[in-house]
This record gives C-alpha cells, sequence and structure tokens, in this order.
C-alpha cells in the first residue's frame, strides 16, 4: 500500500545498510567513553558560569543572568535524558549507559539553580516563604525540583536492585519533574515568548513518543 | 516651565529630605513609619551615585529589539533616529508632525538624575537629559477637553528585529493621566550623562516618569495624542491582570508573580543585597497628592 511495504530496491537497501553500520560505530564509540568523563564534561559548565558573572561575563545584573543559565541547563539536561529511549528505539542509538550521569546532572543543576535564587538572588528569608506559598512559578518550580529528588537518591546499583521493579515505577516521576519544570519557565516568561514553550513543546512531544505502540516504531524501524 | 523641579539627591539635601520623609510618614499614621523613614535616609544617600554608563545601556527591556536583557544593546543600531517627527493630534490647538529638530529649538534641555525601578524588581539611577513634557504639550496647545494622554513607539519590522514575534501587540503603546502627563517630575529624554540618548534607551526621544515602573516610559516615541478617554496600555492589554494602567511604584502592592517589596540595585555585582522599595520610588512628596482618595490596591 505504502511505499515501506512495497519491495524494496537494492539502492534503498545499501543505505539502510550503511545507515546501520554508522550507528554500530557510533555505538561502538560510545561504549568507549567512560562514564567519570561524562560527569565532569557536564559539570564544567557550572564553575564557567560563576567566573563569568564574577568577572562581569554575564553583563551588570549577574544573579538573575547565572539564575537563569543554570534552570536553562538543568531543562536541557532533563531533555536530553529524555532523548535516550526514544533514541534507542527509533534511532539504534545506545545512551543508555550515561542516562544516570544526565539525570543526576540534571538533578545537580536544578539544585544549584535553587540555591542561587535562595542565597543571591531572594535573600530574605520571610520574602522566600511568601513566594514559594503566593507566586505558583515557584511553587511550581519547587515541585519539580522536590520530584527529582527521590529519583537522585535511588540513581545507584543499591537502590535500583533494592526497588526492583517498583524502581521503574518510581524514575517515572521524571516525566512530571519535565513538565512541571517546562511549566515554571513558560509561567516566569513576560509577554509571549517562543523559547519556553519551546522546552514544554520538546517534553510533551519526547512524552507523547513513549505512547506510541511498539508494533508501529518496529515495523518504521524496518523500513 | 522648565526647571520646575530640581534635584533632591544632592548630598547637602540628603540628611533633611531623610528627617523630612521620616517626620511626614510618622504624622501621616503609616503603620510602619519610623522603619520607612529609616530606609528611605539609607536609600537616599546610596541614590546619590547615579549607576555607570554600562550598566544603563547594556542593561536594557526594549522588547523591539529581544527579550534579552543585552538584545537592545546588540540590535538596536538598526533603528534610524534622523530624521525624527512626532505626530501629535487628538485635542490639541496644533496638530501635525513636528520635526525633532523643531521640538528641541523651542524645548530647554535639563538634567534630572532619576532613580529607575523596573517591574522586575530591579534599579538603577540614572542621569537623563531632557525637557518637561508639559512644555512640549504646551506647544501643542492642550485643548480644554483633554483627560489623557497616549504614547506610541515607533514599529519599524525591518528596524526592529524582535517585533517579528508577537512577544506584546505592537506597536508598544502607553498613556499617562493629563495631571500625570504635566507634572513637572514627567520630562521627555534625549540624553543621558549629557551625550545624546542610546537607540537601546529609547532614542531619539522617549518618556521617563519616574514615579512609575519603568515600562511606563515608553522608548523612541513617534505619536502622542490628546484624549477624553483613559488609553490602552501595551503591558495592560497583554495582561490585565499583572500590570493596570497607572502602575505607580508601590512596594505595598505585589506584582502576582513577584513582591515589589524589595529591588536590587544594578552594578552590585554577584553578591548585591537587596534594599527596600520606596512608596512611588521615592517621589511620594512631589506626587502622593495625584491620587489622593484613590484606592491604589485597585488602581495598580
Amino acid at each position: 500500500m505504502t511505499a515501506w511495504t512495497c519491495r524494496k530496491t537494492s539502492k534503498s537497501d545499501a543505505i539502510r545498510k550503511e545507515l546501520l553500520f554508522m550507528v554500530d560505530q557510533i555505538n561502538a564509540t560510545l561504549r568507549r567513553i567512560p562514564t567519570w568523563l561524562v560527569y565532569v564534561l557536564l559539570l564544567l559548565p557550572a564553575p564557567y558560569f560563576l567566573y563569568l558573572g564574577a568577572t562581569g561575563g554575564l553583563g551588570v545584573e549577574p544573579i538573575n543572568a547565572l539564575e537563569r543559565k543554570l534552570g536553562e541547563v538543568a531543562l536541557q539536561l532533563i531533555v536530553f535524558g529524555l532523548t535516550v529511549t526514544p533514541l534507542k528505539r527509533w534511532a539504534g542509538l545506545n545512551l543508555q549507559k550515561f542516562r544516570r550521569a544526565i539525570g543526576i546532572m540534571a538533578f545537580a543543576y536544578a539544585a544549584m539553580h535553587l540555591l542561587v535564587w535562595l542565597v543571591l538572588d531572594v535573600q530574605i528569608l520571610s520574602q522566600i516563604f511568601a513566594d514559594l506559598v503566593k507566586r505558583p512559578y515557584i511553587t511550581v518550580g519547587l515541585a519539580g525540583f522536590l520530584l527529582l529528588v527521590p529519583l537522585a537518591l535511588t540513581s545507584n546499583n543499591v537502590s535500583v536492585k533494592k526497588l526492583g521493579p517498583k524502581w521503574r515505577v518510581l524514575h517515572r516521576l521524571t516525566y512530571v519533574a519535565a513538565i512541571l519544570g517546562a511549566a515554571h519557565y513558560v509561567m516566569l516568561a513576560k509577554g509571549f515568548q517562543i523559547e519556553p514553550l519551546i522546552y514544554l513543546g520538546l517534553i510533551l512531544g519526547l512524552l507523547a513518543l513513549r505512547r506510541v505502540p511498539k508494533s508501529k516504531s518496529r515495523r518504521r524501524a524496518v523500513a | 516651565m522648565a526647571f520646575r523641579w530640581t534635584n533632591d539627591l544632592r548630598p547637602e539635601d540628603v540628611t533633611p529630605e531623610a528627617v523630612f520623609m521620616n517626620r511626614r510618614q510618622l504624622i501621616g499614621g503609616l503603620a510602619a513609619g519610623t522603619i520607612l523613614g529609616s530606609t528611605g535616609m539609607a536609600q537616599a544617600q546610596e541614590a546619590l551615585e547615579p549607576n555607570s554608563w554600562e550598566d544603563i545601556t547594556t542593561y536594557c527591556n526594549f522588547y523591539e529589539f529581544g527579550t534579552g536583557k543585552d538584545d537592545p544593546a546588540k540590535y538596536a543600531s538598526s533603528l534610524v533616529t534622523d530624521p525624527w517627527s512626532v505626530t501629535i493630534d487628538g485635542l490639541v490647538d496644533r496638530p501635525g508632525d513636528y520635526s525633532l529638530g523643531d521640538i528641541l529649538s523651542q524645548m530647554t534641555v535639563e538634567e534630572r538624575l532619576y532613580r529607575f525601578r523596573c517591574v522586575e524588581a530591579w534599579s538603577m539611577v540614572v542621569p537623563w537629559n531632557g525637557f518637561e513634557l508639559a512644555d512640549l504639550l504646551e506647544l501643542a496647545g492642550v485643548q480644554s477637553g483633554a483627560k489623557y494622554v497616549a504614547f506610541e513607539t515607533a514599529y519599524r519590522p525591518k528596524e526592529m528585529p524582535g517585533t517579528l514575534f508577537p512577544v506584546l501587540d505592537w506597536p508598544y503603546v502607553e498613556g499617562l493621566r493629563l495631571d500625570e502627563a504635566m507634572h513637572p517630575l514627567t520630562i521627555m529624554a534625549t540624553g543621558l550623562y549629557g551625550k545624546p540618548l542610546p537607540n537601546q534607551n529609547g532614542a531619539p526621544l522617549r518618556l521617563v516618569v519616574p514615579w512609575k515602573y519603568g515600562f511606563k516610559s515608553i522608548k523612541s516615541v513617534v505619536k502622542i495624542t490628546l484624549t477624553d478617554t483613559q488609553p490602552p496600555t501595551s503591558w495592560n492589554k497583554a495582561n490585565p491582570r499583572e500590570y493596570g494602567f497607572y502602575s505607580n511604584v508601590n512596594p505595598n502592592v505585589d506584582h502576582p508573580r513577584w513582591s515589589q517589596a524589595s529591588e536590587r540595585a544594578i552594578g552590585g555585582g554577584l553578591f548585591a543585597r537587596r534594599k527596600p522599595t520606596l512608596m512611588y520610588n521615592g517621589y511620594e512628596e512631589e506626587v502622593a497628592g495625584l491620587y489622593d482618595g484613590m484606592d491604589l490596591s485597585k488602581n495598580f
């Protein structure tokens, strides 16, 4: 009926083989990268931002800029983490080995983002409490962060073993935290701004991909 | 009508002003009178120091050039400010297009060192050069039926990359009540530090209303209309729950998404402390009378 169910020409077969070969090569390279290196690489932007903030590289108002940069990296890592499963399923790319590092670093950036807000930005304890209760975008952001706490705490081999099948269920909280994180960004934007909506769209899209029935993905992967 | 207001931020004025404010607030029976008074003193002293040229010209909100604070400094050079003319119409005796040169030849430009408080809870101190809006309105001849003044920013998509996105309903519009517009503190700025106004700060001609949140001080003005009805304003149209027509600086009425009780002075670096925000941004003495009897939490 459709093109991909028809007999394959030798040309498309060749392209397919080439692609599979490329993916295999990438996977082989990825296997050789030690995970500790991923932790180090993902952590590097934080001291760099701090250095920029202290030396004028983030402009004349570095507190807000630093807060924003850390929050953006946290969101980017959450998006990156959510691409691991679809990339495996639809492209055969094997990033699972790094998923824990990505997740833990996303938590670390969210924690630094929160810390900058508490210590450098708001400063005043009574105002912090007032903001947490009265400002929905802050409540939503904090809720997202709190959901990440049990996930970070159980991101180790002992917990995986101990929790068994419950671990998977628990770690689906990532999906809720991701949506809350993006919603937090959308809610704090003034006027109609594109960037926060792109994050929300990406996250919703990546979550929607997980709902595609298995049979369809297999057929498309064969095509 | 120029020089109707002189700078109250000179060193010799600091103590008397603060003491005066303190006394006034006590008499006024404000609950937090003494606290406000003492913070007023602290702020008046701090506010003596204008922000640097770099602070004022690299940290701007001018969404026509992008929503990032550094976007206007990067992209506003594309705005053509010469020639420039302002259309003054509505309830005036002499409506028409006034060329900037024509206007300036009849205005007295003076220096005004003003506090500037953004609705986003940051603040600066800016040494403006400009003339009183009242003088410009007089030039056009305000008719007796006029009650409000509407302003409009230039809308030129080819020169303003930010307007390609519907962040706001372009062109940017603002408005004042006529008595606010005629107030001695209200100026049309043409310069900073004695130099021509940089494009990112609203060249060649912008409104400055120091007791209101910064977004009221509309930039790169091309049109001024005198009306008898309250004109629409951009942020109020975008989100009426968060931005009112008046938008007077008021530490007691929070923006729904953040507190307005305190502010961060730009230029303090990574460890800058917040300081309390003053009623009417420190111009209570001069402007409180404009709002006598009004419920400020309703008319925010």
